[in-house]
């Protein structure tokens, strides 16, 4: 007997690719990447045509090539007779420097900012709106030639210094001098050091370090204690200790000393030396960038909910604790997420340092070594992938954190 | 036992204590009401009073009436023997017809000022959804009028483009009765109707606009988009940049949404990669290497080219923003449409798409934000937009060393842009915020 509810057997037609819905997203995308290959392939060869046309295929060669041009502000040894590639590796690093000092006093702008902005105070809060408002809804780039305008038109010129009584004096003791053409700060170096700069970088970021552990051994150590005997030993002082004797030791042993700048010729020589465009940048994306972190802050404490404060004061836990133990570990899930792509965006927004001369990667390999290299192709390519690479490093760091915390949450 | 006291009638309240209510009160309560807040209100008042003093008397007793910088300090030299300087508004007044409308001649200022007023009728119906539809229509017509008004040259090639949407969707509507109702016919007649559309803009429209414009030339003076310039061109680029990227942005969010691998990496991709560079490295892209891209000897126009890769970056972030609209569609609405046995294109267009929308309005504005101050970029490789006609009259030897009055004035009308938009942004997310919960 055979089956009542045999199936008809199947014969596959062509209108099955679209009518049938089992093969229809495959259709679909078969027929999408027809398309995209095809409009890429169509792109690529024109490049290739185009470019074997004006007789230069793409090659990375220029890379390995005297460079020719300076870089005032470098981090690494640099002169003009380093390669294209040297020169932007100084470009990425400078890249790299503003974005991290921005991050920085962005942060710091915003965690101040956002705070201010939430006190009871009428005055306070209302100049931080003005504050947010005026600087968000302006282009950074303006912020930037602002920024920049202002070192170099309100700031003495290198020349007001000279002579026996100069219109302009080094600030800070006679430690800082803030010209127009950059600001210049005392240098630290080590006299008996070990012979490397990167070396003795090294060896202090590890007695920091060193401290860092020993503090939260200690603290672990205290919190044992008390859950043991219910008495919480002090630890503020053995804590200072160790992150400071061992310092100003390591310090001590490896001579520490200061380069001062100082006047030579027509400019200051000597010191840390940070040229205007480097401050112009930094300050006009700190300020611009500070505002959403600002409003990032305040978004981030207000999401916690009162109860979790209420609570923690129903158990007698003081203010102080409660802000550190009970609410911003809450916030904190809300804003670094946001805080970071404020950072991502911080760094791409460096890219407008151009507009001011400083010497990033959009300047170094993206104009300067466009120009002379004749490679656009080859230089735009690699600028994009450089600044891909630190996005999705980034963004892919910031999953990993969203992860981590989602596991610990409710 | 006996009652000694009762009291039949309440006494009058006392009034409150002085140090409590009125000014006097909200002063006390806001301001000095403990230590530290004495603190910061005496710090903050100093640091207001001291800008106050530093900038109102320079902006009021600035100089409005003079044809260059050295007549503006010979005024003030004048007026204050102590060699008070202060603001030399002249600037803005004797440029102020190239910051606004860049290089249109002053007989032809009515056109961006014309395009100006139907973009802001345009947007009425967008942003506003009591308002009356039908204003809906100067929305459409706006999309082919405005470039026309901007660019100019005869009216054919515009009405030609706006023909082009005329003829997909006729080809669409006879594919579309001709085949039975059901998801072949709509998937054959959608294809149908983008390729009758995509002959008509390649093939016919061009030839067709010729003939036209040879027959009958009607228009206006053709304007070159490199003259474009000043907030004209930052308007301009910031308008096509957002209008041309929703559609992309939605197809985008939805590719990236979607359940179809290919479908979804490619759009994952495409958002990524955008959002992962500088937009000034687009600019480049768009200024240096698109004509390596396209076809020998295609004369590619820079600022158009800006443009499309504006138009590119700004699809990416509007994607997202999108996206998220669609995720925060319930899962339920989904389902909904699945049972009512819509397909994909009818549950997304009359289900879910006007919900997500909806959600990513506040979003979307804030992305045309950023797009219409990114516009400033373009001064990096062209010196057309606002900045760049800063730096031009900065470089004028009328005007050579005027600072602030000309970055206060462009920093001033991008703030009144901006923080209007923001302003309408989060009164929107108040009201849609009470509609959900």
């Amino acid at each position: 007997m055979a089956d009542a509810a045999a199936p008809p057997s199947e014969v596959f037609r062509l209108s099955m690719l679209i009518n049938d819905s089992r093969y229809r997203s495959t259709t679909v995308q078969i027929a999408v990447l027809i398309l995209f290959l095809l409009g890429f392939f169509w792109l690529a060869n024109n490049a290739v045509q185009n470019l074997a046309a004006l007789g230069k295929p793409i090659n990375f060669g220029f890379l390995s090539q005297t460079a020719g041009y300076d870089i005032n502000q470098t981090l690494i040894e640099y002169d003009s007779t380093y390669s294209h590639g040297r020169a932007t590796m100084v470009g990425l690093l400078n890249t790299l420097l503003v974005a991290f000092m921005g991050c920085v006093t962005a942060t710091l702008i915003g965690l101040v900012g956002g705070v201010l902005r939430l006190s009871n105070n009428w005055l306070v809060s209302r100049l931080v709106i003005f504050y947010v408002e005026t600087f968000r809804n302006v282009p950074v780039l303006l912020w930037i030639i602002v920024c920049m305008l202002t070192i170099t038109s309100t700031l003495p010129g290198p020349r007001a210094f000279r002579g026996d009584d100069p219109e302009a004096s080094m600030i800070l003791f006679g430690n800082v001098a803030a010209t127009n053409r950059g600001i210049y700060v005392p240098r630290p170096f080590f006299e008996n050091g070990l012979g490397s700069a990167g070396l003795n970088f090294l060896l202090v970021a590890a007695v920091i370090v060193a401290g860092i552990f020993f503090v939260r051994w200690n603290n672990r150590r205290a919190a044992a204690q008390q859950v043991q005997t219910g008495h919480r030993p002090d630890t503020l002082w053995m804590n200072l200790g160790a992150m400071i004797v061992p310092f100003v030791v390591l310090m001590f042993i490896m001579g520490l000393s200061w380069e001062r700048p100082e006047l030579k010729g027509f400019n200051f020589q000597g010191g840390l030396q940070m040229q205007a465009p480097l401050i112009g940048v930094w300050l006009g994306l700190s300020l611009y960038t500070g505002t959403y972190i600002v409003e990032i802050v305040r978004s981030g404490i207000m999401a916690v909910s009162k109860g979790q404060s209420e609570a923690a004061a129903a158990l007698g836990i003081r203010p102080g604790p409660t802000m550190t133990l009970v609410v911003l570990p809450q916030a904190l899930r809300v804003i670094i997420p946001q805080l970071i792509s404020q950072f991502l965006n911080l760094t791409k927004n460096s890219s407008l340092g151009v507009a001011v001369g400083y010497a990033d990667l959009v300047a170094t390999l993206g104009t300067t070594t466009l120009n002379q290299s004749g490679r656009e192709m080859e230089t735009i390519l690699l600028l994009m992938a450089i600044y891909l690479t630190i996005s999705l490093t980034i963004s892919a760091g910031m999953n990993w954190y969203n992860r981590s915390v989602q596991l610990v949450g409710r | 036992m006996s009652i000694s006291y009762v009291r039949t009638e309440m006494e009058e309240a006392q009034p409150a204590p002085v140090s409590t209510v009125g000014f006097v009160g909200w002063v006390r309560g806001n301001l000095f009401s403990s230590v530290t807040n004495t603190i910061l209100t005496l710090v903050a008042a100093y640091l207001l009073v001291r800008l106050l003093i530093a900038i109102v008397p320079w902006i009021y007793f600035g100089v409005w009436d003079a044809g260059s910088l050295s007549e503006c300090r010979e005024i003030f030299a004048q007026l204050y023997p102590d060699g008070q300087q202060y603001a030399c508004w002249a600037v803005i007044v004797d440029r102020w017809d190239q910051i606004i409308f860049g290089f249109y001649s002053a007989d032809q200022f009515w056109r961006p000022i014309l395009g100006w007023i139907l973009i802001g009728v345009s947007a009425v119906p967008i942003l506003y959804p009591n308002a009356p539809r039908s204003l809906l229509y100067v929305t459409v017509a706006t999309i082919f009028v405005y470039p026309f008004l901007i660019w100019g040259g005869t009216i054919w090639p515009y009405l030609m483009a706006a023909v082009g949407f005329v003829v997909g969707y006729a080809v669409y509507r006879g594919l579309a009765t001709l085949t039975a109702s059901n998801a072949f016919s709509s998937i054959i007649a959608v294809s149908g109707g983008v390729i009758g559309a995509a002959v008509w803009w390649i093939v016919l429209s061009g030839p067709i606009s010729g003939a036209l414009a040879d027959a009958m030339p009607w228009g206006i003076e053709a304007f070159r988009s490199r003259d474009l310039a000043g907030f004209a061109l930052a308007v301009t680029i910031g308008v096509v940049a957002i209008a041309a990227s929703l559609p992309l942005a939605i197809a985008l969010a939805l590719g990236r949404q979607s359940d179809m691998l290919i479908v979804n990496k490619l759009s994952t991709g495409f958002i990524e990669m955008i959002r992962g560079v500088p937009l000034i490295t687009l600019i480049f892209v768009a200024v240096v290497l698109l004509q390596y891209f396209l076809p020998t000897g295609t004369d590619v126009d820079p600022i158009l080219a800006i443009m499309i890769l504006v138009t590119l970056f700004t699809a990416a972030y509007i994607a997202e923003v999108i996206r998220a609209g669609l995720a925060a569609v319930p899962k339920g609405q989904y389902e909904a449409a699945d049972s009512l046995g819509l397909n994909y294109g009818m549950a997304q267009r009359l289900i879910i798409l006007p919900q997500a929308l909806k959600i990513a309005i506040p979003g979307i504005v804030s992305n045309f934000i950023s797009v219409f101050k990114d516009t400033v970029l373009v001064s990096i490789v062209f010196p057309n937009d606002p900045l760049g006609i800063a730096d031009t009259v900065r470089a004028d030897s009328n005007w050579n060393g005027i600072v602030w009055e000309l970055y206060g004035f462009i920093a001033l009308v991008f703030f009144i842009f901006c923080f209007a938009m923001s302003r309408y942004s989060l009164s929107l997310e108040k009201r849609l915020q009470t509609g959900h919960r």
